[in-house]
């Protein structure tokens, strides 16, 4: 469903991704794992077709997403890490105003957004202007904007982050579900233990590169880990000893 | 404890001017700052040598020369100090309540006083600058024809600083109490009240002004009574009258310390009370002004009117469209401004009116024309003013939301024609009732009124554009107030580029139009020829690709957008 070719992305002489080639096969959790500043970010905006690869290519279900962004773009559903949004306008303003962006609108839209406020309480909510919103409510309306159009796969950056649990295991389930049903997710996240529960197959990304990828016993037994934690395996891979380091500092 | 210093205070915001200044070498290279410093020099030199011919045939009037001199110099100062007292409401409201690092200073152990100066000096400092820059050129003109000497220039500076100020006490203190009032981000009651405030502002200041018994001494009953009303101070209590006592009277050799002396204790007395009033109402303002973001938006007003009118088209331009609208009008520092355009469209159209071409004998039918004429070249260039605001931002604004679109399927086409047409309507509708008002106030022939039209129409489309384009080549994404954002380099070339566009338009027309001109001076049938018809397409051709090439260019510029 996702393909990424060869994706490398250079800001000036710092080379963010380099040359990453990876498959996300339809009707999988992909979580994709790594240090801040490993280039996550960067790779998850090639694919959702906001930033422009300095060479390889994204393929979304066979469209190249700079080729043919329209098409590869009606399939994804994307969402980012920080929650900007229009500030002066309402939720439901602007779920419509997104529906509008794929092309949808009338009653079945009008029922699908009602939906969506509901499943993520923000219906008493839906006529404030966004302003008044807290960062996990912006969160959820945006990730009620991602699925209004019923993508076939979703790129998101950090899902967790601003959401209170309870919202938190709604959107575990959902994404659960969304996959069950032959969806595709591809997730970035650092919180380990997210991605031990939720995803099917990882990779684990650091200095732009692909250090490991599919299922974490691939992964384990890759790396001779034997049965080493996701969170051992993440400091193995991707040095442990800054860890370490740190916790003598805050230790005293 | 010991309390930071102001400077220290102040540091995130002048060690983020200084990388933003070393980002726009590193990036404009020379070329920036060449135009920049081209552009500032003309504009400089023209405001001196205007000033220097005024002030050198009053310095030749006997007796009458010094007081017409010092009249031109009040009135000055006063409009400086009514633009700076608005300035100052506006600004204050985002340096004292609504700025990023509010949180942190108010959080951090800073005591009031420390806060209140160092915001009062970012609120001084953001919205004087411009007035300050402007004020060069006109002192060193009085400067140069009295022949201040060298010691004009510290003196100059000394009457300057408390002119600046008052206004920021003044102002601030006004935004305080507003806030107060109304909580900050509630602003659209506040805003109108400053804009409205604004307009009457202006009308007042034209009364006080009375500028029209200075322009024809004829009107008053005796030279005693001319000058007297010239000897007579606007106010005595405004601090504009006392700096131009303290300026003239220096010039003059005739020294009296006592306007300085007035003007420094007034303004030290001013910021104590300022000071006293931001120690009690700061808190509770600031307080509100975080709680004032919820606005329950019921119905929809803008979806049942506008949305009806555009049901023809695809979807994702209509709530494009449909979004730009309800951004503008519930955004303050959008809307809010367009009261003041309104004052400055009826002052511009009083203007024509007042002008003494059809009173008493027949005025030549070449004035007319002319002035007519001359006023598509004003009209355009106001036009291109509004662009500048109000169109010029339009793809900037986009910025932190641009995410959005570009992982949709919106085609950037289609974006691009929905902020094009938004800015373009109103202001084709504001261009031709401008001109076409105006025409029939000068009682133009009907043969300039279809020029004047239609040029005004192909003219609006070109600068709308060019605004759009203009905005998206030198795009501003992390600005969040639009008014900020025709302010920049970018807003700078677009202005030189429309002022270029209107002049080749107007001097190609012109050549049509003389033809006409002549024809009917000589009491000759008009005939439409082949020279008219050519310097007609010149014009048209001029405005099409001023259209077209722009929005091209802005679309090439977005695809290339990376977030």
């Amino acid at each position: 469903m996702i393909r990424l070719e060869n994706l490398t992305k250079n800001y000036g002489s710092f080379v963010a991704v380099d040359d990453i080639s990876l498959h996300v096969p339809r009707g999988v959790l992909y979580g994709c794992l790594g240090p801040n500043g490993a280039g996550k970010t960067t790779t998850l905006r090639m694919i959702a077709g906001i930033l422009r690869p300095t060479q390889g290519r994204v393929l979304l279900g066979g469209d190249d997403v700079h080729v043919n962004p329209l098409s590869a773009k009606m399939r994804l559903g994307f969402i980012p890490d920080r929650p900007f949004v229009y500030d002066k306008l309402t939720g439901v303003e602007f779920l419509r105003f997104v529906a509008g962006l794929y092309g949808q609108e009338g009653d079945s839209v009008e029922r699908r957004i009602a939906e969506l406020l509901e499943v993520f309480e923000l219906t008493s909510w839906q006529n404030e202007l966004i302003e008044a919103y807290s960062h996990g409510m912006r969160q959820k309306l945006i990730i009620s904007s991602a699925l209004i159009h019923r993508p076939e796969c979703i790129v998101v950056d950090e899902p967790m982050v601003g959401l209170d649990p309870k919202a938190a295991r709604l959107l575990k389930d959902i994404f659960r579900q969304f996959v069950d049903k032959g969806g595709t997710v591809l997730m970035s996240t650092h919180t380990l233990e997210v991605a031990e529960a939720m995803c099917d197959q990882i990779a684990i990304i650091q200095h732009g590169k692909v250090v490991a990828a599919g299922t974490v016993a691939d992964v384990r037994r890759d790396h001779q880990a034997g049965n080493a934690s996701l969170e051992e395996l993440f400091l193995k891979l991707t040095g442990g000893a800054h860890v370490r380091a740190l916790v003598e500092v805050l230790g005293g | 404890m010991k309390q930071p210093s102001l400077w220290h205070v102040l540091q995130p915001k002048w060690r983020t001017a200084l990388q933003r200044l070393r980002e726009e070498r590193d990036r404009g290279g020379r070329g920036k700052i060449v135009i920049l410093t081209l552009v500032g020099s003309v504009f400089w030199l023209a405001v001196f040598g205007v000033l220097y011919r005024i002030l050198k045939y009053f310095r030749g009037v006997e007796d009458l020369g010094p007081l017409f001199a010092g009249k031109l110099l009040g009135l000055a100062l006063l409009s400086f100090i009514s633009i700076l007292v608005l300035s100052n409401v506006i600004t204050a409201l985002s340096s004292f309540f609504l700025a990023k690092d509010l949180d942190l200073l108010v959080s951090a152990p800073v005591d009031w006083l420390r806060l209140y100066l160092a915001k009062l000096g970012e609120t001084l400092l953001h919205s004087s600058w411009m007035v300050a820059l402007m004020a060069v050129p006109i002192l060193a003109a009085y400067g140069v024809i009295y022949r201040g000497g060298i010691l004009f220039i510290p003196y100059a500076v000394l009457v300057v600083v408390p002119l600046l100020l008052l206004p920021a006490v003044v102002g601030t203190a006004v935004t305080l109490i507003l806030v107060n009032i109304f909580p900050a981000r509630r602003t659209r009651d506040l805003l109108s009240i400053i804009a409205i405030g604004a307009a009457g502002g202006v009308i007042l200041l034209f009364r006080i002004i009375r500028p029209e018994q200075l322009a024809r001494p004829e009107g008053f009953r005796n030279l005693l009574d001319f000058i007297t009303v010239l000897r007579t101070p606007t106010s005595p209590f405004l601090p504009s009258e006392w700096a131009t006592k303290a300026i003239m009277g220096y010039l003059r050799h005739d020294l009296d310390p006592l306007p300085l002396v007035l003007l420094w204790t007034t303004a030290a007395a001013f910021v104590t009370l300022g000071a006293l009033l931001h120690r009690g109402l700061f808190p509770q303002g600031f307080t509100k002004a975080q709680e004032g973001a919820e606005r329950f938006i019921r119905g929809g007003f803008w979806r049942w009117t506008v949305g009806g009118l555009l049901k023809p088209l695809p979807v994702a331009k209509r709530e494009f469209v449909l979004k730009d609208v309800r951004l503008f009008f519930r955004d303050t520092t959008q809307w809010s401004q367009l009261i003041l355009l309104a004052v400055l469209v009826v002052v511009y159209v009083f203007n024509i009116q007042a002008l003494p071409l059809h009173r008493g004998e027949p005025v030549g039918f070449f004035y007319v024309t002319l002035v007519s004429f001359l006023n598509l070249g004003l009209a355009g260039f106001v036009l291109a003013s509004i662009a500048a605001r109000f169109v010029f931002p339009a793809v900037s604004l986009e910025g932190r939301q641009m995410w959005l679109l570009r992982s949709s399927p919106l085609d950037l086409r289609a974006l691009l024609w929905s902020k094009y047409w938004v800015g373009t309507i109103p202001l084709l509708i504001l261009a031709l009732l401008l001109t076409g008002i105006t025409n029939v106030l000068l009682q133009v022939a009907p043969f300039m009124m279809i020029v004047s039209m239609t040029a005004m129409f192909a003219l609006t489309l070109a600068i709308s554009a060019m605004a759009l384009a203009f905005g998206a080549v030198y795009p501003q994404f992390e600005t969040e107030n639009a008014a900020q954002i025709p302010t920049s380099f970018g807003g700078l070339v677009f202005m030189m580029a429309t002022i270029a566009l209107l002049a080749a338009v107007t001097l190609s027309l012109w050549q049509a139009v003389y033809t006409y001109v002549r024809a009917v001076y000589d009491g000759r049938p008009v005939v439409i020829d082949a020279w008219m018809i050519g310097w007609f397409v010149v014009a048209a051709a001029l405005c099409a690709a001023a259209t077209v090439i722009p929005l091209r260019l802005a679309l090439r510029k977005m695809e290339s957008f990376e977030f």
